[in-house]
């Protein structure tokens, strides 16, 4: 009674008083609820954002980008990935980053990184979380300011990344 | 909480002057991602290695931006050309204040 009358509910019978207790109860939980429930993953669209934060309307190719991983991992944990840009890696010709992205994870960006002709080869590798079977977008930039991509898709058994 | 485990560097110890060398790097980080809930349900606070960087006599030559979808213990190979014997420092920071280092020797004959 003093609780229901704490959340500023008042009523003259007690039955009348127990469904409004019960519905201020319902709504603070359906609110505890709101605040911990995350989206279950990002959608494409919030891929195609990041996509457009990173490199506005630049037109993105397909070509010239190979990337690997496993068609199927048993851990989304730990997922091995490889992106090789066909690129001669010259003064003149050469991979100045690459972006790899995630559709269906929280947040679909992964990692970056900065490369240049004192690399030799463009070829980088490194493990990474997907939290749901999906597809991994890599995308090269050049130093003639095209854009290049891959991707590929992965199913994934079991995850406890949280992503 | 703000302390990271050891970066590790495998790399060849010499090389010709010209050729490309594969570089592979680890270092010991939890990144935990932000979105896990401890066994009471609170979500237990992101902490995440934010960047690594590679330099190769002063200058850079590798970099990276690491988000949460990065795996535990993050590791990289990349490649860079032999150009001249010096030191390859390897610098490793987390949104913690953290920071890990590793260098290796480069011999070009």
């Amino acid at each position: 009674m003093k609780r229901s009358e704490a959340l500023g509910t008042s009523s003259r019978s007690s039955r009348r008083h127990e469904a409004s207790r019960r519905r201020a109860l319902g709504a603070l939980l359906a609110g505890a609820s709101l605040l911990v429930v995350r989206p279950a993953t990002a959608t494409p669209e919030e891929l195609t954002a990041a996509l457009r934060e990173t490199f506005g309307d630049r037109p993105v190719n397909r070509g010239r980008v190979k990337l690997e991983l496993p068609r199927l991992a048993e851990n989304g944990s730990v997922v091995p990935v490889t992106v090789s840009v066909d690129s001669p890696m010259t003064e003149q010709e050469y991979v100045q980053s690459i972006h790899l992205f995630a559709e269906k994870n929280h947040l679909p960006r992964i990692l970056e990184v900065q490369l240049g002709p004192y690399n030799g080869k463009a070829v980088v590798a490194s493990r990474v979380r997907m939290a749901t079977s999906q597809q991994l977008t890599a995308v090269a930039v050049l130093s003639d300011g095209s854009l290049w991509s891959a991707a590929a898709d992965i199913e994934v058994v079991t995850s406890e990344c949280g992503l | 909480m703000s302390r990271m485990g050891a970066g590790r560097v495998r790399m060849p110890a010499s090389a010709k002057r010209g050729e490309v060398i594969e570089i592979r790097t680890l270092v010991q980080h939890p990144m935990e991602s932000g979105f896990r809930l401890d066994n009471t349900g609170k979500e237990i606070p992101r902490h995440i290695v934010e960047s690594f960087e590679c330099t190769y006599n002063g200058r850079e030559i590798f970099r990276a931006k690491l988000h949460p979808a990065v795996s535990t213990n993050p590791f990289f190979t990349f490649y860079a050309v032999a150009v001249e014997s010096g030191e390859l420092v390897f610098t490793w920071r987390d949104d913690q204040g953290g920071m890990a280092t590793a260098t290796s020797h480069l011999d070009v004959v």
